[in-house]
């Protein structure tokens, strides 16, 4: 079975016609006096899904995330959470609980009390508060830090007794807004597949908002691409990489180069590409554009082969010459400008220590790749 | 190794030593120059005057000028100086216990100051919030209206208080007019005039402290309170009153030790039916001009105050060490 990207989801109910959703945005609006934060929005969440809302910063999907939690109520457009809608609904008295970026702990608690703060809410017996926060600072690794305070822990700690009081009480929807932000990079990474496994293991629903295109790709199931208040694309995160819905999402997500061009000549797909300066690009992934539509190809960098000869029966080879190239160990990235000046970025991944023949700055070389290595976008 | 040698190493060591020791000393010095002005200044300014008072405290009334004896002086020599020293005595201090006067003055004193240092946190409190939560652009407004009446004298603004809380007064004006009393309400020359003057002019001591420990205080904590199921009223005692809780220690203490020993306030709006402490050492000392009795008065109330002031002082230490 082929499949986008190099991994099988089977947990996929985004493409069962009978799932029913959990988490419903129906045509929200959200303004803040004249400017509209999120315009129109629909969005379908699935239980016990990993949700990522990626976009710049001022995008709406904070906006998207206080809403849910209620911290602000839609200008207009329902919201419903397993079939309820919320609007009037107060955030204490929501089944939903949100991790904030600026973990919000409370400096005059001690972490076990941050932890048991929502249980205490809810008027749980005192022994099973203090078994349910004994069971967070386990799942968090903190248990010789319970009567510690805020202040006295390093960022990455907070960030976990910030989780853990987030989940202690068993919400339907755990919410997270940029929960990594203040971790350095390398924390970052472990922390993607330690909150990945907590939400297997926990069996909830996570929504997280972020900005970043790697943590979005690495943890979520599926992603809403955000700009401007309105989603752009919703799908897993191969398809946003392999096949974008729009130049904006190519643009978004990854590197990518795009040719601009009408469709010289198509049929079921198939299709070749005028792109102006006598470039010709032939596709199989034309969709139903239409001959003489403009379009844009967009095609990843590392499915682009670079060579210092013309490859023998490449369907599509351009030349042009290398005019800078960056070692990053796993691969290397060239620059290479074709005859008509545009620069297109090629990506080799670095499988062997040895290369045979290698290229240097001002070479000139041909760019090579296959009729399905890029998409066609008309939007 | 000979012994010579190990002895010179040995002086060479000490020498070393000393000398750097030396240069640590003077920089010390220079380092701890900064603190000894401001120490030097409470030494001339009100440890001296302190003793000064103190001494006279001891002292017995006369008519003389000045006007208590003895008068300490080396005019007859180190031991008529001593013949001096001799004649000092507690006899003051007796005094003030046995008349009841003062030791009413001292007590109505401190529950004045106290009630109206609840009243100013009352007060204060939803203003200093208020301030807090309003829009960044407009807090800086805000708070040049709460240091506003300082602009106007003090003295000046406690007057106008009789213009407003006289039985023909402005306010008494417009109850009268709007017909919420049919009778003027005697406010001025009692202790409620004194309560509002006191909270009227203790106000922004309040306010600031308060205002600056809300102000610094993340929102983001009370949305996470509520998120996790917490409704506003106890999100506020809960979270948004313990975090204010150095703003609230600073205010009351900074409204109560000047209120305790306040004179202006209960001398022009509080007439002669109140009794406080401050108004009772002004006249022991103009009325009276028994210089001694009002001196042991002044030496009792600083006493007095020094608990609340420790505490303050502790209380900012904490506030410090937290901020850290």
């Amino acid at each position: 079975m082929k499949s986008l990207g190099s991994i099988r989801r089977d947990f996929a109910p985004w493409n069962d016609p009978n799932a029913k959703p959990y988490i419903q945005f129906d045509k929200v609006t959200k303004k803040f006096g004249d400017f509209t934060a999120v315009n129109n929005l629909s969005l379908t969440i699935f239980e016990r899904e990993f949700f990522a809302l990626l976009g710049a910063s001022g995008c709406g999907k904070s906006t998207l995330l206080r809403m849910l939690a209620g911290f602000e109520e839609p200008t207009a457009g329902r919201i419903l959470l397993d079939g309820q809608d919320l609007r009037g609904i107060p955030p204490y008295r929501r089944p939903v609980n949100m991790m904030f970026q600026s973990y919000a702990l409370f400096p005059h608690m001690t972490v076990e009390n941050n932890i048991a703060f929502g249980l205490k809410q809810d008027g749980m017996p005192k022994p099973d508060i203090a078994a349910r926060v004994g069971e967070m600072l386990k799942l968090v690794k903190l248990e010789q830090f319970a009567k510690r305070k805020p202040h006295q822990l390093s960022g990455g700690q907070r960030q976990r007794v910030a989780l853990a009081r987030s989940v202690a009480k068993r919400p339907k929807v755990l919410l997270l807004d940029e929960p990594l932000g203040a971790l350095d990079k390398k924390l970052r990474e472990e922390t993607q597949f330690e909150l990945m496994d907590l939400q297997q293991s926990l069996g909830l629903t996570f929504v997280v908002v972020t900005h970043d295109q790697e943590e979005a790709m690495t943890m979520a199931d599926r992603i809403a691409i955000i700009d401007k208040g309105e989603v752009m694309q919703v799908a897993t995160p191969a398809e946003v990489y392999e096949a974008p819905g729009s130049r904006f999402v190519a643009g978004f997500v990854g590197n990518v180069n795009m040719f601009e061009g009408k469709i010289a000549h198509g049929e079921a797909g198939a299709a070749s590409i005028d792109a102006g300066n006598g470039i010709t690009i032939r596709t199989e992934n034309a969709g139903d554009a239409a001959t003489g539509a403009a379009v844009a190809f967009a095609i990843r960098p590392e499915k682009i082969r670079i060579s210092s000869k013309k490859p023998a029966g490449a369907v599509n080879a351009i030349e042009g010459e290398v005019y800078d190239i960056a070692y990053l160990g796993d691969m290397t990235v060239y620059h290479v400008r074709l005859d008509d000046g545009h620069v297109v970025r090629a990506s080799t991944m670095n499988a062997a220590r040895i290369t045979e023949d290698p290229l240097s700055w001002n070479d000139r070389a041909w760019v090579s790749f296959r009729p399905d290595a890029g998409v066609v976008l008309t939007r | 190794m000979s012994n010579a040698a190990v002895t010179a190493a040995a002086s060479s060591r000490a020498a070393a030593a000393g000398k750097s020791a030396l240069t640590r000393l003077g920089e010390a010095f220079v380092g701890r120059l900064v603190i000894i002005i401001p120490y030097l200044w409470l030494v001339f300014f009100f440890l001296i005057p302190f003793v000064i008072v103190f001494k006279i405290s001891l002292s017995q009334t006369a008519i003389a000028i000045p006007p208590y004896t003895p008068v300490l002086g080396f005019g007859d020599g180190l031991s008529g100086f001593f013949a001096q020293l001799k004649q000092l005595s507690m006899d003051n201090y007796t005094w003030l216990t046995q008349d009841a006067l003062y030791v009413n003055a001292y007590v109505t004193s401190v529950i004045v100051a106290a009630i109206s240092t609840v009243l100013t946190l009352l007060v204060g409190y939803p203003i200093a919030y208020g301030m807090a939560r309003a829009p960044a652009t407009l807090r800086p407004i805000l708070l040049m209206l709460v240091i506003l009446p300082f602009w106007t004298s003090f003295l000046i603004r406690v007057y106008a208080w009789i213009g407003i809380l006289k039985p023909e007064g402005l306010l008494n004006q417009l109850l009268l007019a709007t017909g919420v009393i049919s009778q003027p309400l005697i406010i001025l020359n009692t202790y409620t005039a004194i309560f509002i003057g006191i909270v009227y002019s203790y106000l922004p001591f309040m306010v600031l402290p308060l205002y600056s420990a809300l102000e610094k205080m993340d929102y983001s904590l009370i949305e996470a309170a509520k998120d996790l199921g917490c409704p506003p009223t106890s999100a506020f005692w809960k979270i948004t009153f313990p975090l204010s809780l150095p703003g609230v220690i600073a205010g009351c203490l900074l409204v109560f030790i000047p209120a305790v020993g306040e004179f202006v306030i209960p001398d022009l709006l509080g007439g002669s039916q109140t009794l406080m402490i401050g108004k009772t050492l002004w006249n022991e000392f103009f009325a009276n001009r028994d210089w001694p009795v009002s001196s042991a008065v002044a030496v009792i109330l600083l006493l007095l105050l020094i608990v609340p002031i420790m505490l303050f002082q502790r209380a900012q230490a904490r506030a410090q060490e937290q901020d850290r």
